[in-house]
């Protein structure tokens, strides 16, 4: 199966890899997973007192379409409010890398680990 | 199809596979296409049709892991075909710390010492979710059935996470 020339890119320089802190008080994770294939998938967001997305890391065990699918969300939610990183879709993922459909559930996973991330802030701010 | 039915045994978790291999040589030997070599066209395409659903039924049987989506799907729980997203944070950090560990290996003192630390704790793990899924997928609760689709799905990072391990393990030595 042939990579798209975006993926192998992301793939191969991926980036924003890593983690933060998850003891600074700004930080949350997301955690998610796929038992098709095994993927393992860590979000990381840093979120300013306006709500406002800092910073992202992420930490992937998976195929290409994974890594790059967690790659450009970490770009993508730079910059972001909380409602705007909500509304990105794995479809608008799957588009921006051309995946296959037989790795349109990489970006469904990374769509749910910007949600699970999220969901830990709202959980946190409730309270 | 249910395959317990195609190989007369009990639809249950916990298979007699010297029974299953057994029962499978003889449904072999009865739709065999050589068998039907001068039968009508016909016959012969139903003899490897039946031929190709007895090698079907045996591969998913063997396996621990498809035979119990087998049951599940029995009870109207497709798990092969889903794309369904498991967000247990405990399990996935656990699962997390294990890749690290594995990648970690081949910069180990001792990389002998860290795989068979590793298979040890994979196969206990393996072990403790196999003996719950044992006890939950006979149910007939839908909540119950749902715990043993959870656990399958568990049992499939397993199974990612130890041919991994087999996979370092040949590029070590």
């Amino acid at each position: 199966m042939a990579y798209s020339e975006k993926v192998i890119d992301h793939y191969e320089n991926p980036r924003n890899v890593g983690s933060f802190d998850k003891n600074d008080p700004s930080v949350v994770t997301g955690m998610v997973g796929a038992p098709a294939c095994g993927d393992v998938m860590k979000l990381q967001l840093k979120i300013d007192e306006q709500g406002i997305i800092e910073d992202a890391k992420f930490k992937t065990y998976g195929c290409g379409s994974a890594i790059a699918s967690s790659s450009l969300v970490t770009e993508w939610v730079k910059g972001k409010t909380i409602e705007e990183a909500q509304a990105i879709k794995n479809t608008d993922i799957a588009e921006e890398l051309a995946l296959p459909p037989v790795k349109i559930h990489c970006s469904i996973l990374a769509e749910d680990a910007i949600k699970a991330a999220l969901d830990e802030y709202k959980a946190k701010h409730e309270k | 199809m249910n395959y317990f039915e195609l190989f007369s045994l009990s639809p249950s978790f916990e298979l007699d596979t010297a029974l299953l291999s057994e029962r499978y040589r003889e449904l072999q030997r009865a739709v065999h296409p050589d068998k039907f070599a001068n039968a009508s066209e016909q016959d012969k395409r139903l003899a490897v049709q039946h031929t190709a659903q007895v090698n079907d039924g045996y591969n998913t049987l063997k396996h621990p892991i498809s035979r119990a989506e087998h049951m599940l799907s029995l009870k109207g729980i497709d798990l092969s075909h889903e794309s369904t997203t498991v967000k247990d944070t405990m399990f996935l950090m656990q699962q997390m710390e294990w890749r690290e560990a594995l990648e970690e290996i081949s910069d180990c003192d001792d990389p002998d010492e860290a795989i068979e630390h590793l298979h040890q704790s994979f196969g206990e793990y393996r072990g403790e979710i196999t003996s719950q899924l044992a006890q939950k997928i006979g149910s007939e609760e839908a909540s119950v059935l749902e715990q043993a689709a959870d656990l399958v799905r568990k049992l499939k990072f397993m199974e990612k996470l130890q041919a991994e391990l087999e996979r370092t393990e040949d590029a070590l030595f």
